[in-house]
């Protein structure tokens, strides 16, 4: 409690330092922060990103202590110091999906789903990392492990980033390969991927780290540049054992696919390494010879003139409670500045121009449900962006577009769907991150996972689902007493409707959406500004497409 | 490098000389100097000619070719190889120099050909000025007995002894008792200690004598002994001379130079602490007397010893050259010493009467070498890649021969330069060595600058107790256990961790992910930073809460200091840890980190890679085998059967598409067979050459 009574201290500090510099366009915050709500949503919002920082440190402890200590006393490094290692010593890491798997296979804990993704900067450049967990179920894939590979792939084809994978993997999980190999998004998917980057010059690189077996060989071998470490890498398409089944011969892993025999007799890698530093180190130098120049961003801009922590005080606690979208931005672009687009007309989209990190992107965000008139604005909105190049970053709360007769009527259907026309189309970076409720055709309009944002987030208050609980009850209790023909008394209609309540209040929860992909992480509500920046810049590695739209229904 | 500026110190002197201080010579002999000479002293020997209007000429070794004395002269002459008998010793190479750059004088500096008469005949003879004394004196005074001889002459006081052949011990006791007690016994031809014992008075001179004897005869063979006057805790003190060829001659005051490591010196100053008026002048006056025994000219010194608790003086030796720490005296006396040699040896008068002279205040000079204090003061040698040094002032000064990205050549003389600090007093003196020495920091290589601090905090140096055992009898305290405190590791860790980042591979950038450094999703980018300090490892666990934020814990987790750093321009680290601020300079080369406090200099080394790009290259082959890389002609075999050869040695050598492929032993091995000849066309993965197995 002292600690939130400091903080506002310090907070009111800035706000009268900052009032003399404001702009014309800085958004002026209207939150008391010492109202009573205030801290009661601050505190509710702590505790969840409390249990998001233990639960994130739980993962980081990958396969657990025996299996940890297994892979260091081969003198093998950990997947996270191999990730560290290989990045500039300075650079941010931007993780996707560490949720990934996350209480999805019973008693088989598959901790950030055996597979480490994410972005960072090797001698400068913009790249992803797709790095095995050989700790957690030795390597091996998981559906979701093949899942977070492919979603990896995806968005460094979308964004143009080098791949860099860290191989050490038993390959496909046995037990699981039903659900693992033969569909297109299943395993074979990732040497798909692996040729058609390459084949639009987006560097494929392999370090062999570990076992590398069967499909799992297509990894280096399909890469542009491979790297191999000694005694430690193997690469083969049938192991020793299988071998030894087919035609009887007998041979160890190292004679059959390791560093010597493949830099030296094969030609299957390229680079010979003696541990893994080497591994990393040889890495790096191929992506240093890539000839390839860093996006550039401007030296001047200014933070938000508002500390980001207090987002934790003016999300309600309660999902269902309004606040203003803008007390949301004002906390999270540069300078609080935002140039808003036909703020009085369509008031339930808040529309607008504001800049990150110095880039000027356009920003959509919700302040209640959808009307004809905001799903027009936006509309408008998205046009200006795909026609000026100007990323779009979706900030989501929405329950849905508004029903009823009136609404019908007034053709809610049609004008949504030229929202969702001209979102779908916009080929501009879009970034979507779930802020609140994310509820219906409401996710369509705001850019939902369907939509292909390039990165899509959520906040650990989100929620996920076709509609709300107790929406979703309330119809199947109506839809269970029409078809009974019974009016039920209200007792029994809570002990039906509570099931049903449960399972959607498990099913729509971040956690649940993150360990399936649904997105690319949830974020504690402070780092916004820098997730979405660190996104933001991955995303301008891509090349400029002309959007070209369907038709809009008039 | 140097800004001296002698007048502020006349200045001082108020009324003995008022107007300012300029060269005004009637008798200018010299405008073209050479200096057969290297470092500092070239280079101060530069300054003061330049300032008097004479041009210098520079001589060289090709190790010096980028020199400071090289650069510094208006011309310079490659003399030879890096060797000093073959370059700066070489008197006829020099000489050739001088008339080719037809110079009237060679200033000789100190070391080289300072003391050789020889040399100084050979430049009396070709009609060359030898800036220092007549060759006579230096013979003179280069051979004991005759120097001893001249000085009891001239009623100078000389440590007696008996070297007698009667080595009865009737005479021996009686000489014992006109030299004096307490007594030393020595073997003839001990060494080491051995066969050397004392006598404090009379009564146990005999059975001392017995058993020098018999340790003598046992060790060496031969009992023959010599007695000298013992002196316990002996001063080492001399003065500054200075005489000019009219027949006058006068004393610049004394200096002590009493600490000294290795029989050199270390630390030096002027005026000698704890000395009555009346011993100063004695002193004087004997050096005086010395001077003008032996027909002095230029600059000199006289040696004393002197007894620490007596306070009786004996002479020792005189030195025929400018010392090298001459800048005590002319701190304290306001005067250049090279401009008095220049001046002298163009056929002036000395510029100022005894009475003229003043001494003012105290000087100290510390001299910084390449060496390792812990080693046993063992020289060293190397770059320096980093060398920043105090801010020069009226009262300080730094003479030095050398810049950063220099070397400290195995060649010469390790001394890396010469701190110079004047005071009003000793303690205010000490005070700005200390503080000045502080500021003189180098990496690259091992100095004295850490054991020169400790010396100057050192209570008994302080109070003046100095004696020419100092080092020896203090050596506990002078060298407290190197160890480094908590701050310390967490100040080296979070310096590396900032200059890592700072560095970045692509330097300056905006990206986020660049301004968001370190940054990691939902949990704090935690690093384990190994460093060693005097081969002990420790580590440091470093979270990076925000730029330039961290969480560090030293022993695994169990306790954080907050801290936050900051790398300032020039790159000195703020840093607080706990809130409390620190700061110090850096020094870092991927190899090694220094950090620069008021203790002087911590180094780390930090951990190397495993890998260097030759490691692991499978282009040497494997097994025990020297394969052909490609088809090809054998043209040359570069080994035996029972040759052995070093990793990477060539074995080899194939001519294939017109090319030469040179094969290469891929590890440590033996030749057990050769199996192709000359000329034999082999293809690719043929084996050429058999090794012995020797796992």
């Amino acid at each position: 409690m002292l600690k939130i009574i400091r903080n506002i201290l310090i907070k009111q500090k800035h706000h009268q330092h900052s009032i003399r510099c404001y702009a014309a366009n800085t958004i002026k915050s209207q939150y008391n922060v010492e109202s009573p709500n205030y801290k009661k949503n601050y505190e509710h919002m702590s505790n969840l990103v409390k249990t998001l920082q233990d639960r994130t440190k739980s993962i980081l402890q990958g396969g657990g202590v025996n299996a940890v200590k297994k892979h260091t006393s081969k003198g093998k490094l950990l997947v996270r110091d191999r990730i560290n290692l290989l990045l500039d010593k300075n650079s941010a890491f931007l993780e996707l999906s560490p949720f990934a798997g996350f209480e999805m296979y019973g008693d088989d804990v598959i901790n950030a789903g055996g597979i480490v993704t994410g972005i960072g900067k090797v001698y400068g450049i913009d790249c992803m990392i797709v790095a095995n967990d050989a700790t957690v179920k030795g390597g091996t894939y998981y559906p979701v492990t093949v899942k977070k590979h492919l979603r990896a792939q995806e968005i460094a084809q979308e964004n143009r980033l080098p791949c860099i994978y860290l191989v050490d993997s038993g390959g496909a999980n046995l037990p699981n390969q039903a659900e693992v190999f033969p569909d297109k998004n299943h395993f074979g998917r990732i040497f798909y991927n692996q040729a058609n980057m390459s084949s639009q010059s987006i560097a494929q690189v392999a370090v062999v780290l570990g076992s590398c077996t069967a499909g799992g060989a297509y990894v280096p071998a399909m890469a542009d540049e491979s790297i191999i470490v000694k005694q430690q890498g193997t690469i083969f398409l049938a192991g020793p054992p299988l071998v030894k089944a087919a035609t009887g011969e007998q041979v160890t892993a190292e004679e059959l696919g390791g560093a010597d025999l493949h830099c030296s007799t094969s030609g299957v890698t390229d680079h010979y390494a003696i541990n893994d530093e080497h591994g990393i180190f040889l890495a790096r130098q191929v992506i240093k010879n890539l000839n390839k120049q860093p996006v550039q961003f401007e030296s001047h801009f200014e933070p938000p003139k508002y500390d980001p922590e207090e987002l934790y005080g003016i999300i309600d606690s309660d999902i269902r409670k309004p606040y203003d979208i803008r007390e949301v931005i004002a906390r999270v672009f540069d300078g609080s500045e935002f140039d808003e687009f036909k703020k009085k007309y369509g008031e339930t989209l808040v529309c607008g121009f504001a800049s990150l990190y110095g880039k000027t992107v356009g920003v959509i965000g919700n302040n209640g449900v959808l009307f004809s008139e905001s799903a027009l604005k936006g509309c408008h909105f998205v046009q200006l962006c795909t026609q000026r190049n100007i990323p779009l970053i979706f900030l989501q709360n929405i329950t849905g577009f508004m029903v009823g007769r009136q609404a019908e009527a007034g053709g809610i259907a049609k004008n949504g769907a030229k929202l969702v026309t001209a979102v779908a189309c916009a080929s501009v970076p879009k970034i979507t991150l779930l802020i609140g409720a994310s509820y219906g055709a409401g996710n369509y309009g705001m850019c939902g996972r369907a939509y292909s944002p390039r990165f899509l987030y959520m906040w650990p208050n989100a929620k996920i689902a076709v509609m709300g609980g107790p929406q979703a009850a309330g119809v199947l209790s109506q839809v269970a007493m029409a078809s009974r023909r019974q009016q039920w008394a209200q007792d029994k209609i809570d002990e039906f409707e509570k099931p049903i309540i449960d399972q959607f209040e498990y099913e729509s929860s971040p956690y649940y959406s993150s360990a399936r992909l649904w997105d690319d992480g949830i974020i504690d509500p402070k780092d916004t500004r820098r997730v979405l920046g660190l996104s933001l810049a991955a995303t301008l590695n891509s090349n400029e497409v002309p959007t070209k739209f369907g038709i809009f229904r008039m | 490098m140097v800004l001296w500026k002698v007048a502020r110190l006349y200045k001082t002197f108020g009324c003995s000389i008022t107007v300012p201080h300029r060269f005004s010579s009637t008798k200018r002999r010299i405008d073209k100097l050479l200096i057969a000479n290297r470092g500092e002293i070239a280079c101060r020997v530069i300054r003061t000619a330049r300032r008097l209007g004479v041009k210098t000429v520079s001589v060289y070794s090709s190790a010096d070719k980028n020199a400071m004395h090289v650069q510094m002269a208006d011309e310079a002459f490659l003399i030879g190889p890096p060797s000093s008998q073959e370059s700066y010793l070489r008197a006829d190479k020099i000489l050739d120099v001088v008339k080719k750059s037809q110079c009237q004088a060679v200033h000789p500096g100190y070391g080289f050909l300072s003391e050789n008469a020889e040399f100084a005949d050979q430049c009396r003879e070709q009609g060359i000025i030898f800036v220092g004394p007549p060759a006579s004196a230096i013979r003179d005074m280069g051979i004991k007995s005759t120097s001893k001889k001249i000085m009891k002459e001239a009623n100078v006081p000389i440590i007696e002894g008996y070297h007698g052949d009667d080595q009865s011990n009737e005479t021996l006791k009686r000489e014992a008792a006109r030299i004096g007690y307490p007594i030393m016994i020595k073997a003839v031809r001990g060494g080491g200690g051995k066969g050397m014992r004392i006598a404090q008075s009379e009564s146990d001179f005999m059975e001392a004598l017995e058993s020098a004897r018999s340790e003598a005869q046992k060790s060496f063979g031969d009992s023959v002994v010599l007695l000298e006057r013992f002196i316990g805790e002996p001063r080492h003190v001399e003065v500054q001379v200075f005489a000019d060829s009219y027949g006058d001659a006068v004393h610049l005051f004394e200096r002590d130079c009493s600490v000294q490591r290795r029989h050199q010196k270390i630390i030096e100053e002027a005026p000698a602490p704890g000395l009555s008026a009346e011993l100063r002048s004695e002193l004087g006056a004997a050096a005086v007397r010395a001077a003008k025994a032996v027909g002095y000219v230029g600059a000199g010194t006289v040696e004393f010893i002197l007894d620490r608790h007596s306070h009786s003086f004996h002479f020792m030796e005189m030195n025929t050259r400018l010392q090298v720490e001459h800048p005590v005296t002319e701190m304290i006396t306001g005067t250049d010493l090279v401009e008095w040699q220049i001046k002298i040896a163009s056929g002036e008068r000395l510029p100022l009467t005894q009475s003229d002279i003043r001494l003012n205040g105290h000087a100290f000079e510390s001299r910084i070498y390449a060496e390792d204090p812990a080693g046993g003061f063992l020289p060293g040698a190397g770059p320096l890649k980093h060398l920043t040094t105090p801010q020069v002032s009226d009262d300080v000064r730094v003479e030095t021969g050398v810049r950063q990205g220099d070397e400290v050549s195995v060649h010469y003389d390790p001394m890396i330069a010469k701190l110079v600090v004047w005071g009003k007093d000793r303690d205010e003196a000490l005070m700005k060595m200390k503080s000045n020495l502080v500021h003189y920091n180098i990496a690259g290589l091992e100095t004295n600058v850490n054991f020169l601090i400790s010396l100057c905090k050192h209570k008994e140096f302080a109070a003046g107790n100095v004696h020419t055992n100092f080092i020896r009898d203090y050596h506990d305290s002078l060298f407290p256990q190197e160890k480094i405190d908590d701050e310390q590791k967490i100040q080296a860790a979070v310096a590396l961790s900032l200059l890592e980042s700072e560095a970045g591979d692509i330097g300056e950038s905006n990206s986020p992910f660049v301004l968001e450094s370190n940054f990691r999703v939902n949990h704090f980018h935690q690093r384990t930073v190994k460093l060693f300090f005097k081969d002990k490892e420790f580590n440091a666990m470093l979270k990076m809460l925000g730029r330039n934020k961290y969480s560090v814990s030293l022993d695994d987790g169990e306790t954080w200091h907050s801290v936050e750093g900051e790398i300032g321009t020039g790159g000195s680290l703020k840093c607080s840890i706990n809130g409390f601020v620190t700061n110090a300079k850096l020094y870092h080369d991927g190899k090694t980190l220094a950090l620069f406090n008021d203790d002087g200099k911590l180094e780390f080394k930090l951990p190397q890679t495993k890998f260097s790009t030759d490691d692991g290259d499978s282009v040497l082959g494997f097994g025990n085998v020297a394969l052909a890389p490609m088809p090809g002609i054998l043209d040359k075999i570069l080994v035996k059967i029972g040759d052995s050869v070093k990793k990477g040695e060539p074995v080899a050598v194939l001519i294939a598409m017109k090319m030469e492929f040179i094969v290469r032993a891929h590890k440590d091995l033996k030749v057990s067979d050769i199996l192709h000849k000359v000329g034999d066309n082999v293809q690719k993965d043929t084996v050429l050459v058999q090794f012995e197995t020797t796992e």
